[in-house]
């Protein structure tokens, strides 16, 4: 053996090691997972209140609370901090990053030291970002559309410089991921006998690889434009202000499906553990996920559908879109299918997992609807799109990031959370979730447009219901985090495997010791084996 | 010796079998990030394509301003720093640790040179007034439409590969480091060499596109 | 009519809405056989003891090839009716009558091939294709008639279009859909749907027009306040909203962001008509404001500041 043994080897792995600096400089996977779980849960929490001052501006016409200048950057503020430092790094970075190892039977990632520099790159871009609050604010909505962004306030180029510098991050763990996935399986973990969060996890790794970068060249042509000048997305230099929205797009469709890929491999965990049953359809649900993701990088025109792109790529842009509703349909169907003959108990985790079945089939099929051109055209800007994309990111993935805590929460901490705050938590998110984000759908077929300030006197009501279910939703998370806190401090203690999960990670002991596995396992089945 | 790693006596981490297989695994990271870096000049290059069709005059017009000469100077150079950094690597693998510091050193130089025929080029047009757009002043070329696109891609692009060959260059100086004061490397363990070196070839190749592009129309 | 679409005014919002409606109908039997199988199994195979056996189903290639192809079909079918309904959207008949659209920062301006000139009030004949040849002056706009289930961004260098025609007389609302700003949510036009003799009535009328004839010069002044969206920057009772109000701004010496000093006259007025950043009023910035030389003749510009002179 090359590495030293040392004493504290078979110390788990929050008491290997003590102190603060021990978890700062720590290479260890798991620690990492954590530190992102924190750091998250804080922008979450700043996030979500953009988002109630957001909603309380609505609750009528007119001001409110706030002037134009302050509710634009309000809108631009949540949008970003949700999508660039909550949603995109919230499954794959914390989730992924304690359990993928763990699900490969791999004492690490396959770059530890990398992975911790990833954290390090996602705080100093979220660092960044926060900056520009101080400076003049930023006020061009998250997808910073040229020409605008050229010429409104300076704090546009600290705000994309930040988000340069996440996408950085996400690009390194994509990275490590994919490295991971390649050579560090146990012995006798063929690829297809991965855990389906490890194939939801592999194929979202690779679309932060192939996708970011062109963001991230993006956002620097942004900041080089409005420094020096450049000109290609400027129409008063000979440049066209659309090939931004391309680029943009680019990567930003790809980054729904990071949003969102990760989230469909929890549900499939949940619903193989609390239906205690192997998942039906294996390999269709794992190739799905890869069809998913190669077919994301061709569909990023169906944002461009009325923006004079020509009618015939906004056609083409509609077929393919079409074809990604098939392996989301696929993913559905077989979930549903798992449940057959199984054994289902409707524990927190998986209150979750129904809500996000019932809550991302809205959000899908809305999403066909905006595939559908035509009607795009009239939905396109409207509180409808808000309305379907809130469905796929907070009905699905934030439903599934909630599950997942509720469900690894015993591995992670070695104690349990109480049921009954638990599931009062789901109640209240998929009550208000639905209660606000409904109403939008029939806001925007009426032609609310979306980022908004001040709306017409006849959408008052519909607002108002919506700005009402958000303090249900803002009530939920509260009791959420009250629940972990309290399970954090006074959880009764947790079992190895207190779900009867059947993935590697439950082999091993809550929390697990520092290098995981004592012993490498040797793996000689698939990963639902329910016998 | 009295250093704790030293090129006879490296160990691979813990959570790899073998220092085989860790090599491999750091070779394909070093792979799936040069992907990253083509695909973010790729975006440029997508750029450069659409407007070199929409205004091919620009792109004639704006290659009477660049030397052609002191971009096949570049070339040259840099291909041939290509070959002494294949060679840097190639005596780690043999165990001359002398050859290998020498090439490595040359490549460093290689890459001073590019920046310093780099430095004169942008300076002399500075100088003319042919600045990116919000500080372009040149007389003679600003009545002709668009020119300045043809200056912010070429700032932009050479920019960016500019900084490139400079982070470059302070990697193979970290590995010369390495190399020289802990004598880490040698037959057995060349990983971040090798890393390096892929990374400066990617820089090489992308000088070769972009030459042709900007400097020969 | 149903409640949750705005009325149908065009010729093609009919078809628009039957797509619509049999798209929900469509998802909502699709999601309820999943919603409902679901649930059904959720309650029929709930966990009875805590050793449970259950069937061991990994696949089933027939059920699998079902569930791939019919939403398949289905997506392609959608997708096909939704490509025919969006060349109804697109394709332009050849009699369609044009008008200029430009989207400004906020306001939206029509231009007549008769020469006359509107701004945030676009008059259309019923029954008559209309082609809306649109860019920007500033930022990227986007014009959307939710009636007519319609809509296209309006981007600064390039003309992109609409056609539509209404079916239906009234007035029908236009919104600004693309996110250009301070006041995005204030860039509201109107759509008027005339019959044919009004509207070839009220294209002969001349531009200044815009009031009713024997009106005084203020009161002329006063429609090109609402008319040309002066309103959606200066207010009227002294509020700051993005240049100077004008209450009582006439006679008054301004301090100018260069530091030195100007009175407000006519010449002034004028000048900030037609060249806003000649002389910016100190804590204002220069910019905001869109030239209005070549939008307004000199008589209009005199009514302006006639009316101005009334603000108190």
């Amino acid at each position: 053996m090359a590495h030293v043994a040392n004493a504290t080897h078979n110390e788990d792995y929050l008491h290997h090691g003590k102190g603060l600096w021990s978890w700062m400089t720590t290479l260890d996977h798991k620690r990492i997972g954590l530190m992102y779980f924190l750091s998250i849960l804080v922008f979450f929490f700043i996030g979500g209140i953009y988002a109630l001052l957001i909603r309380t501006e609505l609750i009528a016409p007119g001001s409110t609370i706030m002037g134009p200048d302050q509710y634009n950057k309000v809108m631009t503020y949540h949008g970003s901090i949700m999508v660039f430092m909550v949603i995109i790094p919230g499954i794959p970075a914390f989730l992924g990053n304690f359990l993928l190892p763990i699900m490969l039977g791999a004492k690490d990632v396959a770059f530890p030291r990398l992975n911790l520099a990833s954290y390090y790159v996602f705080m100093l871009g979220a660092f960044i970002s926060v900056t520009s609050l101080f400076t003049t604010g930023v006020d061009t909505g998250w997808t910073f559309y040229t020409p605008y962004s050229l010429q409104t306030k300076s704090g546009v180029i600290l705000m994309v410089a930040g988000a340069f510098t996440m996408g950085m991050s996400s690009i390194l763990t994509g990275l490590n991921f994919i490295v991971t996935v390649h050579r560090l399986r146990a012995p006798g973990m063929t690829m297809t006998r991965m855990p389906l969060m490890v194939w939801a996890l592999y194929s979202t790794a690779i679309l932060q690889v192939l996708a970011t970068p062109v963001l991230g060249i993006t956002l620097l042509l942004l900041i080089f434009e409005r420094l020096f000048g450049v000109g290609i997305f400027d129409s008063t230099l000979g440049g066209d202000p659309v090939l931004f929205q391309h680029f943009f797009w680019f990567y930003s469709h790809p980054a729904v499906y990071i949003m969102i890929l990760p989230a469909m491999g929890v549900i499939s965990e949940l619903i193989a553990t609390f239906s205690r049953k192997t998942i039906f359809g294996y390999t269709a649900i794992a190739y799905s996920s890869l069809a998913i993701a190669v077919l994301s990088f061709f569909v990023w025109g169906h944002h461009l559908f009325v923006s004079g792109q020509s009618e015939w790529a906004g056609i083409l842009f509609s077929f393919i879109t079409m074809l990604v509703g098939v392996p989301t349909a696929i993913k559905m169907f077989n979930w549903v299918a798992t449940m057959y003959r199984g054994s289902v108990k409707l524990d927190a985790p998986m209150l979750f997992a129904v809500g996000f079945m019932f809550l991302f089939l809205i959000g899908g099929l809305t999403g066909i609807m905006l595939a559908t051109i035509a009607l795009d055209v009239h939905l396109h800007d409207t509180y409808f799109v808000v309305a379907h994309f809130h469905y796929v990111m907070v009905g699905g993935t934030l439903m599934a990031f909630m599950g997942g805590i509720y469900y690894w929460f015993p591995k992670m901490f070695g104690k349990m959370v109480n049921e009954f705050p638990a599931k009062l938590s789901w109640f209240f998110i998929f009550l208000g979730f639905n209660v606000t984000f409904f109403p939008q759908f029939i806001l925007g077929s009426l032609g609310m447009p979306r980022r908004y300030f001040d709306y017409l006197p006849e959408f008052t009501a519909l607002n108002r219901i919506s700005t009402v279910g958000s303090y249900l939703i803002a009530t939920g998370f509260l009791i959420a985090l009250g629940t972990i806190i309290h399970g954090l401090i006074a959880g009764r203690k947790a079992t190895a495997n207190p779900w009867g999960g059947k993935t590697l990670e439950w082999t091993i002991a809550s929390p697990p010791i520092h290098d995981n596995f004592n012993k490498i396992p040797v793996i000689t089945a698939g990963p639902y084996e329910y016998r | 010796m009295s250093i704790a790693k030293t090129a006879s006596e490296h160990h691979h981490a813990h959570h790899f079998e073998s220092p085989e297989k860790e090599f491999i695994a750091s070779k394909e990271g070093v792979w799936l990030f040069l992907a990253t870096e083509i695909l973010m000049f790729g975006g440029l290059f997508v750029a450069l394509t659409i407007f070199r069709g929409l205004y091919p005059e620009v792109f004639l017009k704006g290659a009477t301003t660049v030397d052609w000469r002191m971009g096949a100077l570049n070339t040259v150079v840099l291909i041939f720093s290509s070959l002494t950094m294949a060679l840097g690597i190639h005596y780690f693998q043999k165990g001359d640790r002398q050859k290998a510091i020498i090439s490595l050193a040359v490549t460093v130089l290689c890459g001073a040179v590019f920046m310093v025929v780099k430095y004169f080029e942008y300076s002399h047009k500075l100088h003319l007034g042919l600045a990116p757009a919000k500080f372009f002043t040149n007389p003679e070329m600003a009545n002709i439409e668009h020119i300045k696109i043809y200056f912010g891609l070429y700032y932009t692009m050479t920019g960016l590969h500019g900084a490139h060959v400079l982070i470059g260059m302070g990697l193979i100086s970290w590995i010369l480091y390495r190399a020289i004061a802990k004598d880490e490397f040698g037959p057995k363990y060349f990983t971040p060499v090798e890393g390096v070196g892929l990374f400066w070839h990617i820089i090489d190749l992308i000088w070769i596109f972009l030459f042709p592009l900007f400097y020969l129309t | 009519m149903r409640s949750f679409l705005p009325p149908q005014a065009s010729t093609f919002a009919g078809q628009w809405d039957l797509l619509y409606d049999s798209l929900l109908l469509v998802s909502f039997l699709g999601g309820a056989i999943l919603i409902v199988a679901m649930l059904y199994f959720i309650v029929k195979y709930r966990r009875r003891t805590d050793t449970d056996k259950t069937a061991y189903i990994s696949h089933n290639y027939y059920l699998e090839f079902l569930w791939t192809f019919i939403p398949l079909l289905v997506f392609l079918g959608v997708f096909a009716w939704g490509a025919y309904v969006y060349y109804l959207q697109r394709k332009v008949p050849e009699n369609a009558i044009e008008i200029g659209v430009t989207g400004w920062q906020w306001r939206w301006d029509f231009q007549y091939k008769s020469g006359k000139k509107t701004t945030n009030e676009l008059v259309v004949p019923i029954n008559t294709p209309v082609k809306l040849v649109m860019t920007s002056g500033d930022v990227i706009h986007s014009l959307f008639i939710p009636s007519f289930r319609t809509k296209q961004d309006a981007v600064p260098g390039m003309y992109t279009m609409l056609w539509f025609e209404a079916n239906q007389l009234g007035t029908f609302q236009i919104f600004c859909t693309e996110f250009c700003g301070l006041q995005h949510s204030n860039m509201l036009a109107k759509l008027k749907v005339l019959p044919q003799n009004e509207f070839n009535e009220w294209l002969s009328l001349s531009d200044s027009g815009q009031g009713k004839a024997g009106d005084s010069p203020a009161q002329r002044g006063s429609a090109l306040y609402q008319s040309k969206a002066c309103s959606a920057c200066h207010s009227l009772d002294g509020k700051t909203v993005i240049g100077p109000s004008f209450k009582e701004i006439f006679g008054k010496t301004e301090l100018l962001s260069d530091g030195s000093s100007a009175l407000v006259d006519e010449n002034y007025i004028r000048e900030s008509i037609l060249n806003p950043n000649a002389k910016v009023v100190k804590g204002f910035t220069p910019g905001q404001m869109p030239p209005f030389q070549g939008q307004l003749t000199d008589d209009e510009i005199t009514d302006l500041i006639e009316f101005i002179k009334t603000v108190k």
